[in-house]
C-alpha cells in the first residue's frame, strides 16, 4: 500500500482546478494505474477553498488523502499552499503558482514565511508563463507541466490526454503552457 | 473497455446499460451530474422536473407504463418527494424503478447532513450502498432487477464522496428492456384505504423475502482475516481497508433489510466487532437489535464525513493533525453577481431577510451580513409570512427572497397562501434565468429542456399575477436606486408585492469593461469594500482579471472614484 501516491491539487474556485484534476487522473490511468481522484462541487466552488486528491499506484482504496501523506502538494497560489503544506510527508515536493489571491474583503495575510524562497520548492509564476503562451487560462496546465517532470509518464501521454480533453483552438496553447511548466519543474536548491 | 467516471457518471451509464428508458431529477449537490450524463444518451429520455416530488411521479408514471426508470435527487429532496415514496412503497412497481439519494455527510453544500438510508427503513423498501464508481454503475442494474423481481421501489444511496469521486469504471454494452404491458389493477395502484392495508401486508410479505436475499446476494460479501471484525457499507469500506488492513471485513452492499443469519455467523468468527458507518447508526442499532456485542458510534461519533485520518485517529491508532493557522476563504458571491446589490439595499434598509437555498444563501456571510434565515427550498415566502402573522409589524420589516428556480420548485405554493390568508408580504424573486448554484442547469423559467430543446418559458409575472399578486414590478438587478425605492415602496404597500430582480447569472454572459478606481479621487472610505465583491481590493484597487464590470461599485462610491468606461451589457 505504500507504493499509492498522493497529490493535491489547491487553490481557489475558477481556477481551473477540476479541468487539471480530470487531466492528471486520465493521464495516471493512460499510464497503467490505478487511480481515484475526489473533488468539491457545488457551494464551495463559489471563490472558496478548493481541492482535488488524487492517488494512484497499483491498487487504491481511499478517495482521500490523509494529511503528512501527500507526496506532491501542487498549490494554485500561495494561501492554498500555505493551508495544506503541513499534509506534504517526509520527502514530499510543493509546487507552487507564485500569486496570492486574497480572501475576499482581505488585502493582506500575514503567511508564517515567504514560500516562494522554501528550499526545495518548484515555484513558478503560472499566470505569466501562460500568458506567454498564449493563453491566461491555461495556468493550470502549467503548474501540470511542472508536476509531469516529476511523475515520470512520457509527455505522449499527455498530449494525448489534453487533445482529448481541450477543445482544437485552445490545444497549441495548452500543450505550450505544458511544456512550458515542464522545462521549469526543477526545485530550488536547499 | 475501463474509463475514469465519478460515482455519478457511473450511475448514469448504468441506467443506459440496464436498458433505463426515462429518468428525472430535480438539481442538488451532490447529485446533479447524474442526469447531465444520463441526458448524453439519447436512448433515455431525461428531463429536469421543477422539483423532487414531481420528478419522482413522472419516474412513477414511466414504471407503470413498463419503463425502467432512474430518478435522482440530493438527500433533502427525498424529503420533498417523500410523500409518493411512502406510497411507491405500497405499489410496487411495474419496471424498475431506482431512487438515487445522494447524501451529504459534512455538509460541503447542503443545509442538513442527514442519513437518508432510514427513508428505505421507513418505507419498506430495498437499500443499495455502492462503494465506489465500478459498484455505482452495477449496483443500478441490480437495482433495477430486485426492483422488477420484488415488485418494490429501489433506495440506491450514495454519499458525497461516492459521487464525486473518480476512479476506474468497466464499460459494458447497454440492454435494451421492452416497455412491461401495463395492466389495470386498482388494488395494487388505487390507494384508498381498503386497497393499502392489503398492500401493507405485501409489504411486509416482500421485506421477509428480501431479508433472504440479502444473506446470499453476493454484493453482501466476507473477507476473512485477521480476527478484529469489520461491518461497514458505502465509501466506509475503503476507509477500514486503509486503516485496517489486517481485519476481516462484512462489506454490505444491501444494506436493508440486513443478513441476521450472516451477520450472526460472522460475529462468531471474530473477537471482537466493529460498525463503521458514517452519520447515524443505521446498521449498528440494527445489530445490536439482534443482540450481538459491536463498538460503532462510541469510537466515530454522528457527525461529519468519515476519512481515513479520522476513522485512525477515532481507533487511537494515529493523532490527530496539527490545526493550521491560515485565514479561512468561505465561499462568495461571484464577482459581478446580480444578487450582490439586492443584498446590499436590504442590509442598507435594515430589513429582516427571509432567505432561501441557492448562490444568494451566500448574502448571509460578511460583509453583505444581510439574510436572517435559511431553512429549505421555498420556506423564505411561508416564513415570511409566518412573522407576519405573529406580529403586523413584521410587514414592513421583512422580505422574503427566492431564486427563480427555488420559485418554481416550491415557491408558488406559499405565495398563494400570502395572498389567500391576507399577507401583505414583499418576496423578491432574484431572476437569474438558470439554476445557477449546481452550475447552471435549466428549469421552466429558461426556455430550455436538460437536452438543450427549445421549451415553452413561463413567464413570472403572469404566474405570479395568476396567483393573485397584484402588485408586481421589475427591476434591473445592477440598478441600486430603483431597488431601493421599489423595496421601500412595495413594504409599505398595503397587500403582497412581488419584486422580480433581472439579470443572467454573470457567469453566464460575456464580462464588461472593468472598473478602475481613480486614486486622486479615492479617499479610501471602504464604502466600495461593503458589497463584499472578490473583485476588490482594500486601497482601493479592482484587479481587472476578475471584474465584470457590473457597475455596482460606481453607483456606491459617493466620490465618483470609480469609473473606467465599464460598459455594463443589457
Amino acid at each position: 500500500m505504500s507504493k499509492v501516491k498522493n497529490i493535491l491539487l489547491v487553490g481557489v474556485g475558477g481556477q481551473g482546478i477540476i479541468l487539471a484534476g480530470k487531466l492528471l487522473a486520465e493521464v495516471l490511468a493512460a499510464g497503467g494505474f490505478d487511480v481515484k481522484l475526489s473533488e468539491v462541487h457545488g457551494m464551495a466552488q463559489r471563490g472558496g477553498s478548493v481541492v482535488t486528491q488524487v492517488r494512484f499506484g497499483p491498487q487504491v482504496y481511499s478517495p482521500l488523502v490523509s494529511p503528512g501523506k501527500v507526496d506532491y502538494l501542487v498549490a494554485f497560489e500561495q494561501i492554498e499552499a500555505w493551508r495544506w503544506l503541513s499534509w506534504l510527508g517526509p520527502g514530499g515536493l510543493l509546487i507552487m503558482d507564485e500569486q496570492i489571491i486574497y480572501p475576499a474583503g482581505r488585502t493582506q495575510v500575514t503567511l508564517p514565511e515567504d514560500l516562494t524562497g522554501r528550499p526545495g520548492t518548484v515555484c513558478l509564476n503560472a499566470r505569466r508563463i501562460a500568458e506567454e503562451a498564449g493563453l491566461v487560462k491555461a495556468a493550470n496546465m502549467v503548474l501540470l507541466g511542472a508536476l509531469a517532470a516529476h511523475l515520470g509518464i512520457e509527455l505522449e501521454i499527455w498530449y494525448r490526454v489534453l487533445e482529448n480533453s481541450v477543445p482544437l483552438k485552445y490545444l497549441e496553447s495548452n500543450r505550450k503552457a505544458l511544456e512550458e511548466g515542464f522545462a521549469r519543474a526543477k526545485p530550488s536548491a536547499g | 473497455m475501463k474509463k475514469i467516471m465519478s460515482g455519478n457518471e457511473a450511475i448514469a451509464r448504468g441506467a443506459y446499460e440496464a436498458g433505463v428508458s426515462v429518468a428525472a431529477a430535480y438539481p442538488g449537490t451532490p447529485s446533479t451530474e447524474i442526469l447531465e450524463n444520463i441526458a448524453q444518451y439519447p436512448s433515455i429520455r431525461a428531463q429536469w422536473s421543477p422539483n423532487e416530488k414531481v420528478a419522482l411521479e413522472v419516474g412513477i408514471g414511466a414504471s407503470l407504463a413498463g419503463a425502467r426508470v432512474l430518478v435522482a435527487m440530493k438527500h433533502v429532496g427525498l424529503n420533498v418527494a417523500a410523500d409518493p415514496w411512502m406510497t411507491i412503497a405500497y405499489t410496487g412497481v411495474n419496471g424498475g424503478l431506482v431512487l438515487v439519494s445522494a447524501d451529504d455527510p459534512g455538509m460541503h453544500s447542503s443545509q442538513n447532513e442527514q442519513d437518508n438510508r432510514f427513508y428505505a427503513r421507513m418505507a419498506g423498501v430495498p437499500l443499495l450502498e455502492p462503494a465506489d464508481s465500478q459498484e455505482a454503475k452495477e449496483f443500478v442494474r441490480l437495482a433495477l432487477e430486485i426492483s422488477e423481481e420484488y415488485d418494490t421501489p429501489v433506495l440506491l444511496r450514495i454519499t458525497t464522496r461516492i459521487a464525486h469521486s473518480k476512479g476506474l469504471v468497466e464499460l459494458g454494452e447497454r440492454k435494451e428492456h421492452d416497455l412491461r404491458p401495463y395492466i389495470k389493477d386498482p388494488k395494487k395502484y388505487v390507494m384508498i384505504p381498503g386497497n393499502a392495508r392489503g398492500r401493507h401486508v405485501a409489504v411486509v410479505e416482500r421485506l421477509a423475502k428480501l431479508a433472504r436475499l440479502a444473506e446470499e446476494i453476493p454484493i453482501n460479501k466476507v473477507e476473512m482475516r485477521g480476527k478484529l471484525g469489520v461491518i461497514t457499507s458505502g465509501v466506509c469500506y475503503q476507509y477500514v481497508r486503509e486503516v485496517l488492513p489486517e481485519a476481516s471485513v462484512f462489506k454490505l452492499g444491501l444494506t436493508y433489510p440486513l443478513p441476521e443469519d450472516a451477520i450472526r455467523a460472522f460475529a462468531e468468527r471474530v473477537d471482537e466487532l466493529f460498525v463503521i458507518e458514517e452519520l447515524e447508526p443505521f446498521l449498528e442499532e440494527q445489530i445490536r437489535a439482534m443482540g450481538i456485542r459491536v463498538k460503532g458510534k462510541e469510537l466515530t461519533g454522528v457527525l461529519g464525513e468519515l476519512n481515513q485520518k479520522r476513522l485512525a485517529v477515532s481507533l487511537g491508532l494515529e493523532e490527530p493533525p496539527p490545526a493550521v493557522d491560515v485565514p479561512p476563504r468561505p465561499p462568495v458571491l461571484c464577482p459581478g453577481c446580480p444578487h450582490r446589490g439586492v443584498f446590499y439595499v436590504l442590509r442598507r434598509l435594515r430589513l429582516t431577510v427571509l432567505g432561501d437555498i441557492g448562490c444568494y444563501s451566500l448574502g448571509a456571510l460578511p460583509p453583505l451580513d444581510a439574510m436572517d434565515t435559511c431553512i429549505c427550498m421555498g420556506a423564505s415566502i411561508g416564513s415570511a409570512l409566518g412573522m407576519e402573522k405573529a406580529d403586523s409589524v413584521w410587514a414592513e420589516k421583512s422580505v422574503a427572497v427566492i431564486g427563480d428556480s427555488t420559485f418554481l420548485h416550491s415557491g408558488m405554493t406559499p405565495l398563494l397562501d400570502v395572498v389567500y390568508n391576507g399577507g401583505r408580504t414583499t418576496v423578491l424573486i432574484l431572476d437569474n434565468s438558470t439554476t445557477a448554484m449546481t452550475g447552471h442547469q435549466d428549469h421552466p423559467g429558461t426556455g430550455r429542456t436538460l437536452g438543450g430543446e427549445a421549451a415553452p418559458k413561463v413567464d413570472l409575472e403572469k404566474l405570479v399575477r395568476a396567483l393573485g399578486v397584484r402588485r408586481i414590478r421589475r427591476v434591473d438587478a445592477y440598478d441600486l436606486d430603483s431597488l431601493r425605492r421599489a423595496v421601500r415602496e412595495e413594504i409599505e404597500a398595503p397587500e403582497p408585492s412581488v419584486i422580480i430582480v433581472t439579470r443572467p447569472c454573470a457567469l453566464k454572459v460575456p464580462p464588461g469593461r472593468p472598473s478602475v478606481v481613480d486614486e486622486a479621487k479615492c479617499n479610501n472610505c471602504g464604502l466600495c469594500l461593503r458589497l463584499g465583491c472578490p473583485a476588490i481590493q482594500e486601497g482601493a484597487w479592482i484587479d481587472s482579471h476578475l471584474c465584470r464590470g457590473c457597475g455596482l461599485c460606481r453607483e456606491v462610491c459617493p466620490r465618483e472614484a470609480i469609473g473606467g468606461d465599464a460598459d455594463v451589457q443589457s
